[in-house]
């Protein structure tokens, strides 16, 4: 049982590192992508997976594995600027409404409610047709839907800090709320906060890609998985079932990624199972 | 002789743990060859400090160690090693368990419920019910809503539901007043005199005295004497171990006088003697382990115990 | 220096039970008043107030006349029951340590703290050595009053006896006043210089 169990620390942190590594570099190589590599040419037309091109080309000739890694690429880009804005806010939120209390809590978990209470995919809709689809709309419609849970996790750590013997104690050494806050709350609240952040990740993208899929995001040009999806819809009766098989597994396996390596730093940092 | 119920040889309790800040695991040893055993009709009580250990003792007796614990030795009930398949005969029959509060209860069931679990009969909870000055509509009641000396007879009442021969108690008592301490032990006392056998885990040495037969002193993942109650009453010369002796003398009824130092952390204990660094008395003959020698109806961990 | 309490009355709630009614108490420089009794008397709540962690429904707690501070260092410090739960586990216990001011190597020699456990984090000391580096952090020079909360019900009678005997002389030395809230009678018998029932209170 000892033997088993030895390296399990030494196993996950490995797996973490690997699964960074693999997103980092679909990041950067559909970043720095030349264009002209999943650009269209009708000379190889609805190519089945070959050594060429691995997962075949569409109805214009694009390669699919280099219009993929694009996709997925500005999937993490959006996915990291509306999970950045939306911890940031929670994190504001969550801290206000626990400190301050009274209306502004009240406000917040109200607003809370709201956001949780009505169907996410129609919010992140509405959002991203008022602001004109396209990638501005749907980053912010992303961010702005992706932060009562977060805020909830941060209010709820505050306040069981604030009510902690060593706050207090501190409070009637005369230390300022200030302090207290930096100095005994802030080390407490980062672990929840950055574990929070990553496991939003996986919600943002996804949701970039459903919307997209149904058309109300990211336009037909851009590289999109949303994009590739919906089109492959129209092929795929037709047996071209490389344009949504593919496509589909590597988002999968990019979310996938994404919540693991959330749910097993969580586990990590808790000192419950962290010996596990 | 009374019948022996609970006999543990060799106790050996270890967690396998994480380095702090490294990749290393190291093997945590809380318990280390520890033996006891408790008759029919008497109660033991193990007194140590809180964080010790001791509640780990009760853990391993009721197998609800965590996952990453290491265990040896043998735990035997009225002769025979208690097997994962007679564990389950077993638990929550002739072998109960008081906790420590009600939180140990399901917050969301009906107290009645509960106390009678799968096995006990609607009947069997009435009668300790009115036994234990428990309204009949407390069966309809939430964990909640019990005030605290009410929590304590209910946990007692779900414990003895299936006529248990083995009790045990993991600090029954702190938060409650004295009188309901007291009445608490009553309960215990009275289940041994009816021929059940008692292990009660405690910090408090005043309350272990108040009722147990015999008193086993914990200190440092082990048992470093067990003898019957009357020599610690007696005073520090009666015992046998240094350590109970120096626990003797720092009563605030007796010296209040401290020996220096403190209990040994449990990856940084010493070689042989558990008490080595802190005993007046120390030679060449402590530093060999220690083994259980019985002297004068006790048994002790010393070599110079006389 | 005078600490005193002058008719408390408290109730978390308007619609909770009183915890304490009409509570006086008068503690001096030098005095050691032991409060002593079963729970439910509320003496812990009064343990709160007079170090200024709660504010009584009604009634003052004052020092030499004037309210207690509550922006700067309180010279009415608190020690509690759980050391574990008055120290940050995610600091070092150096840091714990130094807190609101900065013991010498002296003052942690007599208070039995060692060099090595400043290194060590919470949960790698127990809970007699936990609870003195909670008594020496309270110990400030400008500490006038120290309120103890059950200080050593968790700790074995030997880290008691310890742990008394120091915050004893300390207390001496300084002249302080303390308020030792306990269950055992036999130790308040030790340590005050005044015993009062908590159902008298």
């Amino acid at each position: 049982m000892m033997k088993k169990t030895l390296n399990r620390k030494i196993v996950i942190s490995i797996f973490i590192c690997l699964a960074f590594f693999y997103l980092i570099i679909i990041f950067l190589w559909g970043m720095f992508m030349n264009p002209a590599k999943y650009g269209v040419n009708y000379a190889d037309k609805l190519v089945g997976p070959c050594k060429e091109h691995l997962f075949g080309t569409d109805a214009m000739g694009r390669d699919m594995f280099n219009r993929c890694i694009k996709g997925l690429s500005n999937s993490l880009v959006i996915g990291l600027v509306a999970s950045v804005f939306s911890s940031v806010v929670a994190l504001i939120f969550g801290i206000a409404s626990a400190v301050l209390g009274g209306v502004t809590d009240k406000v917040i978990k109200l607003a809370v409610d709201l956001c949780m209470g009505l169907p996410h995919l129609v919010l992140l809709i509405l959002i991203s047709c008022m602001l004109g689809k396209g990638s501005l709309g749907i980053t912010f419609s992303v961010a702005l839907t992706h932060w009562p849970s977060l805020t909830r996790i941060v209010r709820q750590e505050v306040l069981q800090l604030r009510s902690s013997q060593y706050v207090k104690a501190a409070a009637r050494m005369g230390k300022s709320p200030f302090t207290i806050a930096v100095t005994h709350m802030l080390p407490h609240v980062i672990p929840a906060y950055l574990i929070g952040l990553v496991l939003l990740f996986p919600h943002a993208i996804m949701h970039e890609a459903s919307i997209t899929f149904l058309g109300f995001g990211l336009s037909k040009e851009v590289p999109a998985i949303g994009v590739i999806l919906s089109e492959s819809m129209n092929y795929i009766t037709t047996g071209k079932w490389w344009l949504a098989v593919f496509p589909g597994i590597m988002l999968l396996i990019v979310v996938i990624l994404f919540d693991l390596i959330g749910e097993t730093l969580k586990k990590l940092w808790n000192p419950e199972s962290g010996n596990e | 002789m009374k019948e022996n119920i609970l006999k543990i040889e060799d106790l050996v309790v270890a967690f396998s743990m994480y380095k702090s800040g490294t990749f290393k695991k190291e093997k945590l040893e809380v318990i280390h060859s520890l033996s006891l055993d408790v008759d029919a009709g008497e109660i033991v009580a193990v007194v140590g400090s809180s964080g010790s250990g001791k509640s780990i003792l009760a853990s391993a007796v009721l197998n609800l160690l965590p996952g990453n614990a290491v265990t040896g030795g043998k735990i035997t009930y009225k002769g025979k090693e208690i097997t994962k398949e007679r564990q389950k005969e077993l638990f929550g029959k002739e072998i109960a368990f008081i906790p420590q509060s009600v939180d140990y209860l399901d917050p969301l069931m009906k107290v009645g419920k509960q106390v009678q679990g799968v096995f006990g009969t609607d009947e069997r909870r009435k009668e300790l019910f009115s036994k234990y000055r428990l309204e009949e509509d407390t069966k309809n009641k939430y964990p909640f809503q019990l005030s605290g000396g009410m929590a304590r007879r209910v946990l007692i009442t779900g414990a003895v539901m299936g006529k248990p021969d083995l009790i045990i108690a993991d600090e029954p008592t702190p938060g409650l007043d004295l009188e309901m301490a007291k009445e608490t032990l009553d309960h215990l006392r009275s289940f041994a005199d009816n021929g059940a056998a008692v292990l009660l885990i405690t910090h408090d040495i005043d309350l272990a005295l108040n009722v147990a037969d015999r008193v086993a002193v914990f200190y440092a993942g082990t048992i470093v004497e067990v003898a019957p109650k009357s020599d610690f009453l007696a005073g520090k010369d009666a015992l046998r171990h240094p350590y109970s002796k120096a626990f003797i003398d720092a009563l605030p009824q007796n010296g209040f006088k401290p020996i220096p130092g403190s209990q040994p952390y449990a990856g940084s204990l010493p070689k042989g003697c558990l008490f080595l660094d802190r005993c007046p008395y120390k030679d060449d003959a402590c530093t060999a382990e220690q083994a259980e020698r019985e002297i004068r109806s006790g048994k002790v961990r010393c070599a110079h115990a006389s | 220096m005078l600490l005193e309490a002058n008719n408390i009355t408290f109730r978390y709630t308007e619609k909770s039970p009183l915890i304490l009614r009409d509570v006086s108490i008068n503690v001096a420089e030098g005095d050691r008043i032991g409060i002593v009794g079963p729970s439910g008397y509320g003496k812990s709540t009064l343990a709160k107030i007079l170090a200024g962690y709660e504010k009584p429904t009604s009634g003052t707690v004052t020092l030499d006349g004037a309210p207690l501070p509550m922006k700067s260092f309180c010279p009415v410090q608190m020690i509690y029951q759980h050391p574990e739960l008055a120290v940050n586990s995610r600091w070092k216990m150096a840091k714990t340590l130094n807190e609101c001011w900065h013991p010498d190597d002296f003052f942690l020699e007599k208070m039995g703290i060692e060099k090595e456990w400043l290194k060590r984090w919470p949960s790698e000391l127990s809970g007699g050595e936990l609870q003195r580096f909670c008594i020496a952090r309270a110990l400030a020079p400008e500490t006038k009053f120290l309120i103890c909360d059950e200080i050593s019900t968790m700790l074995d009678v030997i880290t008691q006896a310890q742990v008394w005997n120091i915050l004893l002389d300390t207390a001496k030395e300084r002249n302080m006043g303390m308020v030792i809230i306990t269950h055992n009678l036999a130790l308040a018998k030790r340590v005050c210089t005044k015993i009062v029932k908590a159902q008298e209170l």
